[in-house]
């Protein structure tokens, strides 16, 4: 048995059966990370001493017979944009480089109440603004089943160690498509919750009102899982909403039989990768052989959305990062004269490019005179947008489409083209623009083994539908069975 | 062309701290003059990742001061973001409200400089968080910023452009002062910046359209407001007699050579890139809701002023005095209820109390000793325990160190000497000594009593009982 091979349901089952430790478990993450990291750089900073440390005593809680919770000692990586007290918290930003967050946000809160056991902070594109983690100032995080490709962004970090089992889930956020598009790229299971669902108190906004923390699991039922950890109305932020207590593992039945399944036509058409949709028209039959009924139909927002997202995104971050001023905390700049030169220089020697390039545009945005024939029209695209879906909803459960027009491209091959980047985004954006859920799940390899991914949206909090479709659809096709990352597995033989 | 052809025209921008027990935005105490950044947390600090939450009290402070302007309540409302770089603003933007204020369209009665009554419009009043504050050098070098400040709320009531001169400016800012303290939704203590005005000038000739104006900011006393409004208004004049153009510029106002200094031009003027909060849930306020708020209300100084004329029979002049202001007017209640005699309470308080504060430039928030000390005070003059002329000695003992009146007496021997014997004999000895005066007073001149009055309080330190004396030295002439 390869323990960093399971799924956290699996080693649940393995620790109530006692067939496994937790400190057998953290010790073989521990190991797995000490021995494949150097080729993945997922993280930008781990915590194996702290961990095995930990892991220790839980194990001796256990021994001792205290009740501490289902997911005790299980580990787990986080993305470096949500605040887990005493620890670095960067934004894989230089930025933030020396920055140790004070508190923690709610979600590391909660699985601390839960003794998860955080094994590192996940590397991601600078801000959580990039497709393929390549805008970290720090590394650059390698595709586990090909080392030369990009491992999608911005949670690339988490995605490429989900994938490259260095933790067996971990935490992401997604503003326009970051958990989905990596989870996509990198052959696992990625889920953007409803924007209010989990609260996003100690997650470094970039775009408030589309950030949202999610999960990136090797499975559907582990997203069920860690949705069911983090889910629910936080008094520390206004726009979380109360749902009750859900346990979404309660709506995982394997079974699709009448639901209603929609392909909006305008996302398989140019641009549309000729492997990537071919896999999604033969998991669209899939879900036909299971009982759901498959139509395609028009969504006509696919000429707004990049738009109307950078517009928004863009604005709110302009005014997010105006905090990072050298004050406070993060970088300052080492020579200054008055006040203006130290915010003038700290934040251009902190922000890498992307970032400039972004509040750059936020702010020309805003500025007075350009901010109704942009702003303002965005917000009003972003309604129609909305609109578009709500009538969709009216008559299916689901909408299924790419998670990303392409599987993995290389590293490098358009990193200099942000234009290339932000297309990347055209099959993501839409959902954070409506505030919808949306997951992605592996649904087959294109002809270079890099696997696809597919885009399963569902209207607002209904977590439920679209988690019971993904792990229907799972349990039929068995992706982790016929499929596993090659690239990190040979790079062993290299040792 | 003279002074007299010119119309000033005069807006408020007034800011007043909500006396709300914790910050606007997180739970942090906003008590003033806290050692610095003790009263933090992530949220005021605009730690990375810290969102706000409402402090659902500001609202229902901000209501209550639009329903006592007069104003309509929104019941649509939302907070949104004003951009800008300043090392005392810590998220980089203020969170305020832009075009969906809270309440708007509201009005105070003030009077003019005639005594005519005139309404002054009131725009908007939102809410809003004050930034933290910089201590230049104060802690051994460089410019240090202290937080505690950042967060506490704020009102912003921005008057409509309906003040003609410096003097209406005074009586509406007083006003305005006196709602929110009456409301209690403010302490609006100047000297802490708790109540302050961005005050906007400008002039024009009569009959033509309005100037180009100009703004001083962050103003705390009524003092300096009408001397830089006077100011303005003379420069701006002088400005257009001599050809030139005011522009519309940011001003400092510098109370000691009395002038004003441009701060910033219009072209430096900050671009503000407002956009609706997104960390924050529209406000919605329901009918319901801004009923309650509005019952919750206190007495209001009109109304207090019309019972102060029929119950206490006060003159129109002394319960207006009384009005002006809550602490004021509550000592008044407070004080008469206790001891029964409102008319002598109203005279000590118009006479001597406000003297003092005079004296001692202070306001009437600043009366250190209960109003029960005032009530038994009065009463110890009606019980003949003690003269007036004493109990001003007393009142002024008072407020160097607040104790009850009869402990004061006591303490420095004050007691009246009421007794007939001792009166007498004092009597006896000033009229032996003065026999010129008894022999005026036989003539017929009246004064020569007050005289020997006086004579014999001098003598007794002003501890006889004057009443006692006048009658005795009748008798004994």
């Amino acid at each position: 048995m390869n323990i960093t091979d399971l799924t956290v349901h699996e080693l649940q089952e393995k620790l109530k059966n006692k067939e496994l430790t937790v400190t057998e478990i953290t010790e073989a993450y521990c190991n797995r990370i000490e021995e494949k990291e150097k080729d993945i750089d997922s993280f930008n900073t781990t915590y194996l001493d702290e961990a095995r440390n930990q892991a220790k005593e839980i194990q001796e809680k256990i021994n001792n017979g205290e009740i501490i919770g289902d997911y005790a000692g299980i580990p787990i990586g986080i993305k470096d944009n949500i605040c887990v007290k005493g620890t670095r918290t960067t934004c894989s930003s230089k930025m933030l480089e020396n920055f140790i967050a004070p508190y923690s946000a709610t979600v590391a809160e909660k699985l601390n109440a839960e003794n998860i056991i955080t094994l590192g902070k996940t590397n991601m594109d600078e801000f959580a603004m990039g497709t393929s983690t390549e805008n970290s100032a720090f590394k650059i995080t390698k595709n586990p089943w090909d080392l030369t490709r990009v491992p999608g962004g911005s949670s690339g970090g988490s995605a490429a160690a989900v994938a490259a089992n260095l933790v067996p889930w971990a935490l992401g956020s997604d503003t326009g498509g970051s958990i989905r598009q990596p989870a996509s790229l990198c052959g696992i299971v990625g889920l953007k919750p409803t924007y209010g669902l989990v609260s996003r108190y100690g997650l470094i906004a970039y775009a408030s009102s589309l950030d949202q923390i999610g999960v990136l699991t090797k499975d559907v039922r582990d997203s069920a899982k860690l949705l069911t950890l983090i889910a629910g109305k936080d008094e520390k932020d206004s726009t979380s909403e109360d749902k009750g207590n859900i346990n979404y593992e309660d709506c995982l039945k394997n079974d699709v039989k009448g639901l209603k399944i929609a392909l909006p036509k305008e996302f398989f058409g140019e641009g549309l990768d000729k492997e990537v949709k071919d896999k999604l028209y033969e998991a669209a039959e899939i879900y036909k052989k299971l009982g759901a009924e498959v139509e395609e139909i028009s969504v006509d927002i696919e000429k707004y959305v990049l738009a109307t997202y950078y517009i928004i995104a863009d604005a709110e971050a302009s005014s997010n990062l105006g905090r990072f001023d050298g004050i406070r905390y993060g970088h300052r700049t080492n020579e200054y004269s008055n006040i203006e030169e130290i915010f003038k220089k700290s934040r251009s020697e902190g922000f890498g490019d992307e970032v400039k390039r972004r509040i750059i545009f936020g702010t020309y945005v805003l500025s007075s005179g350009y901010y109704d024939a942009y702003y303002k029209k965005a917000q009003k695209l972003r309604t129609y947008i909305s609109n578009e879906f709500n009538k969709a909803f009216e008559k299916y459960d689901i909408i299924l489409m790419p998670t990303s027009p392409t599987t993995a491209f290389k590293i490098g091959e358009k990193s200099g083209d942000p234009m290339q980047l932000y297309l990347a985004d055209i099959d993501t954006v839409s959902v954070n623009v409506a505030g919808l859920p949306g997951i992605s799940i592996p649904c087959g390899v294109d002809s270079k083994g890099l696997p696809v991914g597919m885009q399963l949206i569902g209207n607002k909090f209904q977590e439920e539908t679209i988690l019971n479709a993904a792990y229907t659809f799972e349990q039929e096709y068995k992706f982790r069975e016929k499929y596993k990352p090659q690239a990190i597995n040979k790079s062993k033989i290299l040792i | 062309m003279a002074k007299e052809d010119y119309e000033a025209v005069i807006g408020l921008e007034v800011h007043a701290e909500l006396s709300t027990k914790t910050k606007i935005f997180c739970s942090c105490k906003t008590t003033y003059g806290g050692a610095p950044n003790t009263q933090v947390c992530p949220v005021c600090m605009a730690m990375p990742g810290a969102l706000p939450t409402l402090n659902e009290k500001v609202v229902e402070y901000a209501v209550k001061a639009g329903l006592a302007t007069n104003c309509t309540i929104s019941q649509d409302s939302k907070n949104d973001r004003k951009n800008y770089f300043y090392p005392d603003t810590p998220r980089a933007y203020q969170i305020s409200q832009y075009d969906k204020p809270l309440c708007e369209h509201g009005y105070i009665e003030i009077e003019d400089d005639d005594g005519n009554k005139k309404k002054i419009g009131i725009t908007r009043i939102h809410i809003e968080d004050d930034a933290g504050k910089l201590n230049h050098d104060e802690f051994g070098g460089g410019t240090l910023v202290d937080f505690n400040r950042a967060g506490v709320p704020l009102i912003e009531i921005v008057s409509e452009p309906d003040i003609a001169t410096a003097g209406e400016a005074e009586k509406y800012l007083k006003k305005l002062k006196s709602i929110l303290e009456y409301i209690e939704v403010s302490d609006c203590k100047m000297q802490e910046g708790s109540f302050r005005a961005d005050v906007n000038v400008s002039v024009h000739k009569k009959g033509e359209p309005f100037g180009t104006r100009t703004e001083s900011k962050n103003m705390n006393s009524f003092r300096s407001i009408v001397r830089e409004i006077d100011y303005e208004i003379e420069r701006q004049i002088d400005i257009i007699e001599n050809g030139g153009t005011v522009t519309q510029d940011t001003l400092r106002w510098d109370d000691v050579s009395g002038k004003t200094f441009v701060m910033r031009t219009k072209e430096n003027a900050d671009d503000y890139r407002y956009f609706p909060e997104p960390d924050l849930v529209a406000i919605k306020l329901s009918t319901e809701y801004i009923e309650n708020v509005k019952k919750s209300l206190p007495e209001l100084p009109e109304s207090r002023y019309e019972r102060y004329l029929n119950e206490y029979k006060l003159s129109e002049k002394d319960a207006k005095i009384l009005v002006s202001s809550k602490y004021l007017s509550n000592l008044f209640e407070e004080a008469g209820k206790i001891c029964g005699n409102y008319k002598s309470v109203s005279n000590w308080i118009i006479s001597d109390i406000l003297r003092i504060l005079n004296e001692k430039e202070m306001e009437a928030n600043q009366i250190p000793f209960e109003a029960k000390y005032l009530a038994n005070l009065v009463n110890l003059i009606d019980k003949g325990t003690i003269s007036s002329k004493i109990a001003k000695d007393v009142l002024e003992e008072m407020f160097e160190n607040p104790r009850e009146p009869e402990e004061i007496i006591k303490e420095k021997g004050w007691i009246q000497i009421s007794d007939e014997g001792e009166i007498k004999k004092i009597v006896q000895e000033i009229l032996e000594a003065n026999p010129q005066s008894v022999a005026d007073y036989k003539a017929g001149k009246d004064r020569a009593l007050g005289f020997l009055v006086g004579q014999a309080m001098k003598a007794t330190k002003g501890k006889a009982n004057p009443q006692m004396l006048n009658k005795m030295f009748i008798e004994n002439m």
